[in-house]
């Protein structure tokens, strides 16, 4: 039971389990960060970005000038932006049999895997968990292929150069193995090998392990799953929220009784709450909108934005908002509005009863309908003819870095009058909009959140009492910039064991028991006993089937009948490997009855001894002696078989066989 | 139990009892009795005694009404107070259809004693939504879980599983995919009981695309020539398939005659449509974000008033058999004029109009005593979607089941049925009427937890290359309240707190050899290796058998005479038996 640990980033986990004789990934989450290291790709030429210098060594030297280049004291690639993959050295990603996917942003990593490395096998996945996963993968990949770029930069890459750069290009790790974005035809490639599940379906794996998905409250469709054998369950919950927003609660009372508890994807703003945040985003918008300004929402175009337009839908008219066009532009917009309305069966009650009347679950439609929420698959053709100020715009990547935003960063940011706000909690604010420094618009960050917390995570693991719990080293210690918060750490006993990227951890637990059947027939023949009150024994001599992994016990075939003739007996594969039958003997001997029965068989001569332990019994005429003791009997008896065999059967009498 | 739909078509209401747990599949009223009858008679189920008490849970298979009809009777008025289990859209639109069954009934017919619309509402609080594949829990030792049914929107088939003891019931399915549904699909689930619909017992049906060109030909005939054509549809499920039909044909020849939609559920039903899209088929699935199938540009709502227009038109109209509602008050307008069209795209039950028409009649008795004469066309056009004998067959096949039971369907059909799958499979095939109890026995292998320790032995001692090979084991089963254990004999005795009881035997065997003791124990050797046992020849100068012990010494009074001390324990008795009595035989003359 191990399990290789892939990823160091706690929110886009990547583990490898090996369970029983299975290896199954759990998981493949891929770091994006690493494009902020990157200069945003803009959609139209860009003066400004065009004409940022060349970043210069302290010692004057010029090479990378081409490579790097500086902005308000940072420095940046100019090259297509890359992404950190999970670590495939560790192991040998082919002998992968089955991929769990947990939601749709654990799965962005899954083309580089299933494409690249052999895999065979198959992936798991909820259907809204695949259709949204391609939307963000079309999204990804659409983004950056339409920009593009002449250069590929890899100097800086090199150790030696590396090691000259400033933060934080210093410190990136294993940027070797950094990769270009996947193509489509690699999505679709890796979206035709996951298998659609529900949950709460128990699905077989070489009928040795059994892995259920079951609701993690956190985004539609999203999962957490338990992986179990009849005698050991291990849950994965990973990005799980108990808040109230669209999708199916989360499903806590399945965890219970693990014997190992893996534990990802906690919120990642554990100080923010993500009401007050929202609250926060209605009225910075408001705010900058009445005054004339535009405001910029840098998004993903599914989750979090299907709560923010909810909100902005009960609030647009009592702010006087309603003659404001509200945009959502990313080539899947449409497909993203229309794909929310169709997964009744994964949403919360509220929603689900609404599609019972039958309603649309989500406002947005209305919105839509009454023309106040338009949606464009780009900045070009049909918006620019529509497009109006002041207005509020949904876009992509969070990151700044590609996508739509680009071109609206460069738009609305020489003014004050604008404001950008950032929801996204994976990048971090001030890291995305480095490249666009001095920067007049203003910036408000209002991340939301909705996974566990830490007050959250303890009472979930006082509810469902895991005997172990395994999670990455961040969680086992205070943020690094709020080092005296103790309490935002996960805090259990027995401690968690954590893992940071390229680990192996050695999971804590110990099979006893193994699941196997007995046939009715072979129940029929057994003969039970009751040795105490309440516990029966039967002995069992049977024969030993083992086929996918599963046992079964059948009646032994009858001896061959003695065929005639000479002809040698042909070994044919249904006859067994024949054990002779080892039997047990418990019990002790009570002389004064053993001495009685002797005589009865007609011993007249009989004479007992007492010794230390026990007796000597003596048959003086047949020279035979019997030694009893409290746990054992000693027959010695010389020249005569069947006496031998006859005090054998008296001692036997006596004892109980198992 | 079959409490309805035992050799009938109709109320469809089924008990099953595994392993203790009592569950009914379905509970649905008969379209062709407007009495007692049309419920199904839930006597059958338990004589005293509330049903909540004995029913551990009920399953619905769809929103027809002769599956779920008596839903509100039976939890509302005869009382029910378990859990009911329904796929999301069936428990989104069955409460749509029971009301508008309400309606007729009581509205219309001026019926008493019927189920109110609070009783549907309450009714429905008891019903819990289930995913399709999801496992579902209904207490610690009953599970059911859905496959996809393809019969109409959210048609479920349910598997009752009970330890390792299951029953599969179909509801209504179809195994070929069309315009809207998928095919049904189940797994290799092997039930002990496989409860399968049976309406086309005996049809083998020709290709899809043939009915559909025949249904179109006919329709555009009618309309060509200025008459009219009536097509009696239940709001959700065939309707929308032909109005694909007909909508793309209307696209593609550039027709301009009216196509309506009775009105009330249409605009409803294809919301629904939209809704669930993901229960319908994987190509209407695949483009709905570019063009919605259930998004109609051709066909209208239907208004009482057009009933009466000149010209052609197509109606679509509510309910299927021509028992009541518009369908039956637009037929009786329509029906003089033998330009028209009746075409009926579905089953008809037995007291229906639909069912006299389609059996030849042409003069109907009618409320009042009226007769109406039928000069307008009738025609039967099988789209509803139920397996065919094929299907049935082929799901058979795909869930491998040990007995197969009939229901929904006519008893002589399902009798030719019953032969058939008897024949192909060599399993048992029942076919129970009304109130009929069917016993299958099951023989069920007893799961228990073997020690690792013991399993790892036993799989450790077939060293052999060919570990496929059986292997015979032994072990001993504790039973200790309801938990089985197979554990070594060793371990078995220590849980127990037993001491084993070692028995041994020594028997000296008297040999005449003059040599050195050591000599004497290397022919003792040679005389016994190489047999199938293995022997040892220990330093100390004593021979172990496997793990019997033979020791020489030299006899105290004669010297010429050695004694052979043979040692085994009772585990051993056999070899030490035969070691003995081979050695009283004697040494072989020495060859040394």
């Amino acid at each position: 039971f191990f399990q290789y640990c892939l990823s160091g980033h706690p929110t886009l986990p990547c583990n490898v389990l090996k369970f029983k004789s299975t290896t199954i990934m759990l998981d493949c989450g891929l770091d994006m960060t690493s494009t902020l290291n990157f200069l945003p790709l803009p959609l139209v030429q860009s003066p400004r970005l065009s004409k940022l210098p060349g970043w210069v060594l302290k010692d004057g030297s010029t090479f990378l000038d081409k490579e790097l280049k500086e902005c308000s004291g940072h420095v940046f690639v100019d090259s297509v932006p890359e992404f950190c993959l999970p670590e495939t050295e560790l192991l040998d990603l082919s002998t992968v049999d089955v991929i769990l996917i947990s939601n749709y942003h654990c799965m962005m990593a899954l083309p580089y895997i299933t494409e690249y490395t052999g895999f065979t096998g198959t992936v798991y996945a909820t259907e809204p968990t695949v259709q949204i996963g391609r939307l963000l993968m079309e999204e990804l990949v659409n983004s950056i292929e339409r920009v593009p770029k002449a250069q590929s930069a890899s100097m800086w890459k090199n150790k030696e150069v590396q090691r000259l750069l400033p933060a934080p290009l210093k410190d990136a790790v294993e940027v070797s193995m950094w990769r270009k974005c996947y193509t489509m035809p690699e999505v679709n490639a890796a979206l035709s090998k996951i298998q659609l599940v529900g949950y709460s379906q128990k699905i077989e794996l070489f009928g040795a392990v059994q892995v259920t998905p079951l609701s993690s409250g956190y985004a539609l469709g999203s999962s957490n799953w338990i992986i179990q054998s009849h005698y050991e369950k291990v849950s994965y919950v990973s990005g799980s929220s108990l808040l109230t927003t669209h999708p199916q609660p989360m499903d806590q009372a399945s965890l219970k009784n693990s014997d190992v508890l893996i534990l990802t994807g906690l919120t990642q703003i554990p100080t923010a709450n993500p009401d007050g945040m929202v609250g926060e985003f209605c009225s910075n918008l408001a705010m900058t909108v009445r005054n004339g300004g535009n405001v910029l929402v840098p998004c993903y175009p599914s989750g979090v934005i299907y709560d923010l337009l909810e909100c902005l839908y009960q609030y647009i008219d009592s702010a006087g908002l309603s003659n404001v066009p509200f945009y959502f532009i990313s080539p899947v917009a449409n497909s993203s509005l229309e794909f929310s309305q169709i997964f009744a069966e994964w949403l919360c009650h509220n929603k689900q009863t609404k599609v019972y009347l039958p309603e649309p679950p989500f406002p947005h439609a209305e919105l839509i309908q009454t023309n106040k929420l338009k949606h464009y698959p780009s900045i070009h053709g049909e918006f620019s003819n529509d497009f109006k100020q002041p207005c509020v715009v949904f876009t992509g990547h969070p990151s700044l870095r590609f996508g739509d935003v680009v071109h609206f960063m460069e738009l609305w940011g020489k003014s004050s009058l604008n404001t950008v706000i950032f929801t996204e909690p994976d990048f971090s604010y001030l890291d995305a909009l480095a490249p666009y420094q001095p920067l007049a618009m203003k910036c408000v960050y209002c991340p939301i959140d909705t996974r566990l917390n830490f007050i959250q995570v303890s009472k979930l693991l006082k509810e469902v009492q895991p005997l172990h719990v395994v999670c990455p080293e961040q969680y086992t210690q205070p943020p690094p910039t709020q080092s005296h918060r103790t309490d935002l750490m996960i805090d259990c006993q027995p401690p968690p064991m954590s893992y940071r990227r390229a680990e192996v951890l050695t999971l804590p637990y110990k099979r006893r028991y193994e699941k196997i059947e007995i046939m009715p027939e072979l129940a029929d023949s057994l003969v039970p006993l009751e040795i105490k009150p309440g516990i029966s024994l039967a002995t069992v001599s049977a024969v030993l089937h083992t086929k996918d992994n599963k046992h079964v016990l059948q009646l032994p075939p009858k001896p061959p009948q003695p065929t005639a003739g000479k002809k040698r007996k042909r070994v044919s594969d249904e006859v067994p490997e024949c054990k002779p039958l080892k039997t047990l003997l418990s019990g002790s001997i009570p002389v004064d009855q053993f001495v009685q029965t002797l005589e009865k068989h007609g011993f007249s001569d009989v004479k007992v001894e007492d010794t230390a332990k026990g007796h000597i019994v003596l048959l003086q005429e047949a020279e035979t002696l019997i030694q009893i003791e409290e746990d054992s009997t000693h027959i010695i008896c010389d020249n005569d078989e069947p006496l031998r065999v006859k005090l054998r059967d008296l001692v036997l009498k006596f004892l109980q066989k198992f | 139990t079959a409490a309805g739909a035992g050799q009938d078509v109709g109320r469809s209401c089924i008990l099953v009892s595994i392993a203790g747990k009592n569950v009914m599949l379905d509970c649905g009223m008969h379209m062709g009795y407007n009495d007692d009858r049309r419920f199904p008679d839930f006597s059958y189920i338990t004589q005293n005694g509330r049903l909540t008490d004995f029913l551990d849970c009920v399953i619905i298979s769809h929103f027809h009404l002769d599956h779920c009809g008596a839903l509100p009777y039976f939890s509302e008025m005869v009382g029910y107070d378990g859990p009911i289990y329904m796929t999301h859209p069936t428990k989104a639109i069955c409460p749509i259809l029971l009301e508008d069954y309400r309606k007729i009934t009581v509205d219309k017919k001026g019926e008493i004693n019927f189920f109110t619309s609070q009783m549907i509402k309450d009714c429905m609080k008891k019903v819990v939504a289930v995913h399709l594949h999801q496992t579902v829990q209904v207490d610690e030792e009953l599970e059911i879980k859905a496959y996809y049914a393809g019969h109409v929107l959210g048609a479920a088939m349910f598997q009752i599983k009970v330890g390792c003891e299951s029953v599969v019931y179909t509801g209504d399915y179809n195994m070929t995919p069309d315009r809207h549904l998928g095919a049904a699909w189940i797994d290799k689930c092997r039930p002990d009981l496989l409860i399968t619909e049976s309406t086309y017992a005996t049809t083998i049906r020709d290709s899809k695309r043939c009915r559909e060109r025949d249904f179109l030909k006919k329709v555009h005939e009618t309309v060509e020539r200025g008459g009219k054509v009536l097509i009696p549809v239940f709001a959700l499920g065939r309707a929308q398939e032909l109005c694909i039909l007909l909508e793309t044909f209307w696209e593609r020849m550039n027709l301009k005659a009216p196509i309506y939609f009775s009105t009330g559920l249409t605009e409803k039903a294809n919301h629904y449509y939209k809704l669930f899209i993901t229960w319908t088929n994987q190509k209407i699935r695949k483009t709905f974000v570019q063009r919605n199938m259930f998004e109609f540009k051709h066909i209208k709502a239907f208004d009482r008033a057009f009933a009466d227009n000149p010209g052609p038109m197509v109606v679509f109209a509510t309910p299927g058999m021509l028992h009541a509602g518009q369908s039956l008050q637009i037929f009786k307008k329509w029906a003089g004029n033998e330009k028209n069209m009746v075409i009926m795209p579905g089953y008809c039950v037995q007291g229906t109009v639909g069912h006299k028409i389609l059996s030849g009649q042409r003069k109907l008795e009618m409320e009042g005593r009226q007769i109406l004469e039928v000069k307008m066309q009738v025609e039967y056009m099988s789209f509803s979607a139920h397996a065919d004998a094929k299907g049935i067959m082929q799901l058979i096949r795909q869930a491998e089941p040990r007995n197969v039971l009939l229901v929904h369907g006519e008893a002589k059909k399902m009798e030719f049925l019953k032969q058939k799958i008897e024949q192909e499979f060599h399993v048992s095939c029942y076919m129970p009427a009304n109130g009929e109890t069917t016993t299958i026995f099951t023989n069920p292998s007893i799961p228990v937890d073997i020690s690792l320790g013991l399993l790892k032995r036993e799989t450790a001692l077939g060293l052999l290359p060919d570990v496929k090979k059986p292997q015979l084991m032994h072990g001993t089963l504790m039973m200790k309240d309801n938990s089985f254990r197979l554990v070594s004999p060793e371990q078995a005795l220590k849980e127990l707190g037993l001491a084993e009881h070692q028995l041994r035997f020594t028997c000296r065997v008297h040999i005449q050899d003059p040599r050195k003791e050591h000599e004497t124990v290397l022919r003792v050797y040679n005389h016994l290796k190489g047999q199938d046992y293995s022997v040892q020849h220990l330093p100390d100068g004593s021979i172990m058998v496997e793990s019997i012990l033979i020791q020489a010494t030299a006899h105290s009074e004669d010297q010429g005479t050695k004694v052979l001390l043979v040692s085994w324990t009772y585990q051993d008795e056999e070899l030490g038996s035969y070691l003995t009595s081979l050695l009283k035989k004697g040494l072989p003359p020495s060859t040394s």
